[in-house]
């Protein structure tokens, strides 16, 4: 591989922004047909590299260099001109229009008087869909495509050029484990087709199974290049953050309390059907599935967003009916959602006045909000979970997303609830601070609290569940212990193979 | 500290053009006519703001609360031909209680089809100026109103007096100001109004009754716009059908020009009563210099379009960007 002429080579870039030296001097190699992981905390300096990659920035100094070839990215549109393409995280498709239009937005092919060429529009895109092998043609309407298939036709859209590099943003953000197998078949493709390719990703499972080198930013500066197979998850993460994981599991040694929350029989249409958990104070209850399994809904459910179709709720021992937030909340039932940015936190909105958001009508002096209170919440629980901020009034939207979920978990906690729902708590948290947000919910776990944790992610759910439901397809297949529980029979379970007769 | 580069006045200019723009044009008019700066002057342009004022600071909740409200002008009109109508019918003292329960009727409406049935705001009060508007003319038969006795009413007081050297308009438009600038930066209600308007979602999922708040919005506005036709019929004893027609605009545009994003989440009433006097002194410097008075029209647009745009590039930073 040494013979080989990079397809790409960044040399000592350096971007500052005001106050920040985003970049600092780095410089990285991609070679033909290899899979190049990119890696760093979010905030390390990934993003902006990525853009001063695509042309959205210009460097301060250090130079791209594509195919030994100095190459000025002056515009997105000259990345593409030289073969660099990208695949975003966020999709960026117009859902009202067809596979091929989005596929080839901006350079239809054109007939006689502007006219769009239709049929070699048609023919082109069904070519390149070919190769990904995907279940659906050029003339589907976007929007009516699952998440994968629009990721998919994101890739069509690198595949419309002679790529020399594609760079693939977490891609896999959004991805089940099915479609993620189909990814990594195009990037392999990819690779056999002699394109470079930079995989930015947290998540270390797929870095090792796909990767030949692995980068690593810390900071803004490069801090060297691995070979994935002389390495392991260790090393990389002590490059990325500088210092060792605490990744023992703290076994629950406290006693449990009593039953808090139970559910019997619990249905919601067709989203879920006769679930039925209980969850003990001091106690992690874990659901896992696949995305649509039900999971968020139970969630939404207990928290007075839906209404349940059948089924009780037990607080306490007594029944109690949720129709509203306000009922959950008044009852002790608190809620971190899936989507942080979109319903956890008001993003323009500075970080004290986020976390006493719920509680705010009780903080009062007068006809007024106390400053007083606030303030002295806001402290307690910074301080208690740790939350990096240079002072209460910074806007949420500029912290980083680890500081940001410890924002939605401090709101919740200093409500003292009863349960505490968790869903997906560390989606786009870089990984030290994933393991910060893991002892944490096994720290309130500790302290008495009921914790219910939904989440996709199986390393996660194994670490921090005393025990963990599996669900498929709307309904419960088997609750497991800690005991009981490995990786396959889990697997199993929510996969529908394992029913709950193995139970 | 750097230099002035190019890229730093222009990211100066982005962040902080509305005032820049003013200063000049202040120093533009104050040049052109020394009159500009006359206390009396002065006074008469906030004097006559002041209608315009009121309307916008029941106008800032709405906005701040993420929805819009397009229906004040025409609902200014309807209060004041009703107030003027129902002077001579059962005086004075029941005339306001009973115009100002009419036009809180009509927030409440307004506030119930945005708030609890989450329909588009635009289209709701774009709706409502037009039904008003028919509402209005209905109720006068098309006539102009007026009050037959112009001399034996006190009911004057509220356009034409003044207390202890100052108008009583101003006195109102300072009195709503200090008091809603309160509710919204002080209490509860008013954290909660930032909150729905910056993520309704994430504000639904803290526990706030979104549409509650909402609701509350368009109430305090036609609070306010009660009180502007108050003022407006006290001030002429007497009025056109049309006579709030194209201040829903006016309104809007000194909302925007004090800051406060169309998008929600973000304004104050300060900024709200800065954008105001920014309009007016404006509009009479266009005066001064001897411009006729239907080039504020314009010049309004003008202003509303220059508002926007520094509106989005304060909040990239820059005048202009490829990316939105």
């Amino acid at each position: 591989m040494t013979e080989q002429t990079p397809v790409l080579r960044l040399e000592n870039i350096v971007k500052t922004f005001p106050g920040v030296r985003a970049l600092d001097g780095v410089s990285f190699t991609v070679l033909p047909g290899e899979v190049h992981a990119l890696m760093g905390e979010n905030g390390a300096g990934k993003s902006t590299l990525m853009n001063v990659l695509g042309g959205i920035y210009q460097p301060d100094e250090g130079q791209i260099i594509v195919s030994e070839q100095p190459a000025v990215m002056t515009s997105p549109l000259e990345a593409k001109a030289r073969g660099i393409m990208f695949i975003h995280q966020e999709l960026s498709l117009a859902e009202e229009l067809s596979v091929a239009e989005n596929v080839y937005l901006g350079e239809l092919p054109k007939k006689r008087f502007g006219l769009v060429d239709w049929d070699t529009l048609y023919a082109r895109t069904d070519a390149i869909l070919e190769r990904l092998k995907v279940g659906f043609d050029a003339r589907t309407r976007v929007g009516d495509l699952s998440i994968a298939n629009q990721q998919m036709v994101e890739i069509a859209r690198a595949l419309t050029v002679d790529a020399k590099a594609v760079i693939f943003d977490e891609p896999t953000a959004s991805l089940t484990d099915a479609e993620k197998v189909v990814l990594f078949e195009v990037i392999a493709d990819l690779q056999r087709d002699g394109v470079g390719i930079i995989y930015i990703s947290h998540r270390m499972e797929e870095i090792f199974k796909i990767t030949d080198r692995i980068s690593v930013l810390r900071d803004g500066s490069y801090r060297g290049t691995l070979h994935t197979r002389d390495t392991d998850e260790e090393a990389v993460t002590q490059l990325m953050i500088g210092r060792k994981l605490d990744l023992s599991r703290s076994e629950s040694t406290h006693e449990l309390g009593d039953v808090a929350l139970e559910v019997r029989g619990l249905s919601c249409g067709h989203l879920f059907e006769d679930v039925s958990f209980h969850v003990r104070r001091g106690e992690v209850l874990g659901f896992y599935g696949l995305v649509g399994a039900g999971r968020t809904e139970i969630a939404e459910t207990l928290f007075g967003l839906r209404d349940p179709s059948a089924g009780t709720i037990l607080l306490d021992g007594q029944e109690i009916r949720i129709h509203s937030p306000v009922d959950a909340i008044e009852r002790g039932i608190s809620l971190v959602p899936e989507d942080r940015k979109g319903q956890g936190l008001v993003l323009g909105m500075n970080c004290r006045d986020n976390m006493t958001l719920p509680q705010v009508s009780d903080l009062t002096a007068g006809p007024f909000v106390s400053d007083g209170a606030e303030v002295a919440i806001f402290d307690q629980y910074r301080d208690k979970l740790d939350i990096r901020t240079p002072g209460w009034r910074q806007l949420v939207g500029n912290l980083s997303g680890g500081n940001q979920q410890k924002i939605v978990i401090g709101k919740w906690l200093s409500m003292h609830p009863n349960v505490l729902i968790v869903d997906e708590p560390t989606r786009g948290i870089d990984v030290g601070s994933k393991s910060e947000i893991h002892n944490l919910i096994r720290e309130l776990a500790a302290q008495g609290y009921a914790v219910i944790v939904i989440s996709s992610e199986m390393p996660e759910v194994l670490r921090v569940s005393d025990r963990i439901v599996a669900m498929y397809s709307g309904r419960v297949m088997r609750t497991f212990t800690s005991d009981d529980v490995t990786e396959d029979n889990l697997i199993q379970a929510i996969s529908g193979l394992g029913d709950g007769a193995a139970a | 500290m750097s230099g002035l580069t190019k890229q730093n006045i222009g990211s100066f200019l982005a962040r902080q053009g509305i005032l820049v723009a003013f200063a000049l044009f202040m120093i533009g008019f104050t040049l052109a006519n020394g009159r500009f700066l006359d206390p009396d002057n002065v006074m008469g342009v906030v004097r006559s703001s002041a209608i315009l004022g009121v309307m916008a600071l029941g106008v800032t909740f709405v906005v701040i609360s993420g929805n819009l409200d397009l229906s004040v002008g025409s609902m200014m009109s309807f209060s004041t031909i009703v107030v003027l109508d129902l002077h001579d019918k059962i005086g004075p003292t029941l005339a306001i209680p009973a115009m100002f329960a009419l036009t809180l009727c009509l927030g409440a409406l307004i506030g119930f089809l945005v708030g609890y049935l989450k329909l588009n705001s635009l289209i709701v009060t774009l709706g409502m100026l037009s039904a008003i508007h028919g509402l209005t003319l209905t109720w006068s038969g098309g006539k102009n109103m007026d009050i037959a006795d112009k001399e034996a009413t006190w009911f004057g007081i509220f356009g034409q007096g003044e207390i202890i050297g100052i108008p009583v308009p101003i006195l109102i438009f300072a009195l709503l100001a200090s008091v809603l600038g309160l509710i919204l930066a002080k209490t509860p209600f008013g954290r909660k109004v930032y909150a729905v308007g910056g993520n309704g979602t994430a504000a639904t999922f803290s526990g706030i009754r979104r549409a509650r708040v909402v609701f509350s919005c368009y109430l305090m506005s036609s609070f306010c716009v009660a009180t502007a036709g108050l003022i407006q019929a006290s001030r002429s004893m007497g009025s056109q059908n049309t006579v709030g027609q194209g201040l829903e605009l006016e309104v809007l545009a000194a909302v925007i020009l004090g800051g406060a994003s169309l998008l929600g989440g973000s304004g104050t009433i300060f900024k709200t009563v800065i954008g105001v006097l920014i309009l007016g002194f404006i509009q009479n410097g266009l005066l001064l210099v001897g411009l006729q008075f239907y080039v504020q029209y314009v010049v309004t647009w003008v202003i509303i379009i220059l508002a926007v745009w520094l509106d989005i590039a304060a909040k990239r930073g820059k005048l202009w960007s490829p990316i939105a």
